[in-house]
């Protein structure tokens, strides 16, 4: 219950910010230039159009977790208001939870309005809205939750500034993983494969949630990819918020 | 109310995280229904305390309790309210939404808690500003805001840093009379201040702080008894000779004679004297040290 009063005062909070609604203007103005893009292309029209739709939503969506996400715990700490929160009778861990709930909350209002901006160009211009699609999106905002509680973690025991800074590196080395580790093994360093192991089953494997180039060319999925895909970035967040929980409890707030 | 035994926090500061001892084995006690002023100058480790016993930093040794219970349970605070030091709060947040949104961290029911809004705004005198966000608050709209948010819960325990800072002196003088209403509600008050005149008003007990360690606690007038300053004697029509008696300042203001005596007994010989020479001894005023003096005596030397 009280995860929920922080987690709807972190939405208030989120709606309030400026940054938020440029890329989320940034967001739908891509999705609909797509439709421009599309005739200057020799090529198939639908394809151009979904790939860059669902590349926006994700993008944008990332953009706005980090954006969001890496200020959401540090500032509070920064500008002093959890004095006020932590002396109220609220567990540390409550606090925590609520704050990466409210910016869950955003996120899902967020994505919402770009897909609906990407289906509204897809029915203007006589595509069909497949289930791929929607199993796309939903692995995106899966992405979206690890991002955020990677995030968040940083916030805890970081400025808001150097979360930004770990939280993009994370991400960007999370996509870059399974060449990184393809890679070492290729190098045959045992130093090299070894650290590489460890980093790939440290860091998030943000791969898993990406299907964009299987949904845009038509490529039939395997349903379990989808669920275990699902499976990981739950269990991957609850590893973190854990990490989160733990480090935020033992800390001072000075 | 509130014990601490032996409290002590050791901030480590730096890159070769230097030692800096900013509360050293602090043994306090806080009685029912009391106004408490934790007094001390810059730095002397009163927010520490505040912090210490709010949970916001945790001690390098030694322990505290409030109410009774250890702070290691949420629902301990349910029963106290705290105002930090210059508080800061969520800038977008109008003053209204603000105190709804702490009343529902205390999961209080609808009615009681509009009602009890409502009270509050009037009682700091921010009614006409509900509508306001914070973030266009001033200072001192602030720190009303952050006593309405400390008292939000109805809380027996009320612990405030520095209430009366970054207030004119009306803001003050209502911020006076809210601790006094609490007392006379009931409640325990206990607050950190350097601003002594304050606290000389309305403490029940003071403690002194200087640099970490607790120098002096008790009752404001027993602290002060043992340092009687000098008795100022006003004599009208009397000669050189009384105040060849005087070791202390002398003025005089046209047929009039002030002076400072050390002791009853050097009032006594100047009545005496005065009375020998047909003048007049118009009034003998002990003057007690006040905190500030005291103040500047102990804290200021070391
Ligand atoms: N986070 C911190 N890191 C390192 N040192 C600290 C920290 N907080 C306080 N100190 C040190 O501890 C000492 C006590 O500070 P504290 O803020 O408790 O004083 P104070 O009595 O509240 O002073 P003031 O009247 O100025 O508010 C100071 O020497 C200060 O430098
Ligand atoms: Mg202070």
């Amino acid at each position: 219950m009280k995860i929920v009063v922080i987690a709807l005062n972190t939405f208030r909070e989120t709606v309030r910010e400026k940054v938020l609604y440029n890329l989320l203007f940034f967001a739908l103005l891509m999705i609909g230039s797509s439709v421009l893009l599309s005739t200057l292309t020799i090529g198939e029209q639908s394809k151009i159009i979904m790939d860059i739709g669902l590349a926006s939503i994700n993008i944008f969506g990332i953009l706005i977790a980090i954006f969001v996400g890496i200020g959401l715990v540090s500032k509070e700490i920064e500008k002093k208001t959890i004095y006020t929160i932590i002396s109220k009778p609220i567990y540390r861990y409550q606090f925590l939870l609520g704050k990466y709930l409210g910016l869950l909350i955003t996120l899902f209002v967020n994505t919402s309005i770009m897909v609906i901006g990407f289906f509204a160009v897809l029915l203007i211009m006589s595509y069909n809205i497949t289930p791929d699609m929607i199993k796309a999106i939903l692995l995106i905002y899966v992405e979206m939750m690890v991002v955020t509680a990677v995030a968040l973690m940083f916030s805890t025991f970081t400025t808001s500034a150097l979360s930004a800074i770990f939280t993009i590196s994370i991400y960007v080395i999370g996509h870059l993983l399974g060449d990184l580790k393809a890679f070492a093994a290729k190098l045959g360093n045992p130093v090299m494969v070894f650290m590489m192991d460890a980093l790939y089953y440290i860091l998030p494997n943000l791969e898993n949630f990406n299907i964009k180039g299987e949904v845009v060319h038509n490529i039939a999925l395997d349903p379990s990819f989808i669920v275990m895909s699902v499976l990981y970035g739950l269990l991957y967040i609850t590893m973190i918020l854990l990490s989160s929980v733990i480090i935020f409890q033992r800390r001072d707030f000075k | 109310m509130i014990r601490t035994e032996g409290l002590t926090k050791v901030f480590r500061v730096g890159f070769w995280g230097r030692k800096v001892t900013a509360l050293s084995y602090l043994n306090l006690q806080v009685n029912e229904k009391e106004i408490f002023g934790f007094l001390g100058p810059n730095g002397a480790g009163k927010t520490t305390t505040l912090k210490l016993l709010m949970g916001l930093i945790y001690p390098t040794s030694g322990r505290a309790w409030l109410l009774g219970r250890e702070l290691t349970n949420a629902a301990v605070k349910k029963e106290i309210g705290f105002l930090p030091e210059a508080p800061y709060f969520y800038d977008y947040l109008t003053a209204h939404e603000f105190l709804r949104f702490y009343g529902g961290l205390f999961e209080i029911e609808k009615n009681l808690l509009k009602g009890r809004i409502e009270r509050l705004l009037e009682m700091v005198g921010l009614s006409d500003n509900r509508h306001l966000p914070l973030g266009k608050f001033s200072k001192g709209m602030l720190q009303r805001i952050g006593i309405a948010q400390a008292l939000i819960n109805d809380p027996r325990l009320v612990i405030l840093d520095e209430p009366m800072s970054g207030l004119d002196p009306i803001g003050r003088r209502e911020i006076r009379d809210i601790i006094l209403k609490l007392r006379s509600d009931g409640k325990t008050v206990f607050f950190s201040s350097h601003i002594l005149s304050d606290a000389e008003m309305i403490c029940d007990r003071v403690g002194i702080l200087n640099r970490g360690k607790l120098i002096n606690v008790g009752r404001l007038d027993e602290i002060l008894e043992a340092r009687l300053k000098y008795i100022e004697v006003i004599a009208e029509g009397v000669g050189a000779e009384v105040v060849s008696k005087i070791d202390k300042g002398v003025m005089t203001a046209g047929d009039r004679i002030i002076m400072r005596l050390g002791n009853e007994q050097q009032v006594n010989e100047v009545i005496e004297l005065t009375s020998k020479m047909n003048g007049k001894v118009i009034s003998i005023i002990p003057q007690k040290e006040s905190l500030e003096d005291y103040f500047i005596k102990e804290v200021g030397t070391n």
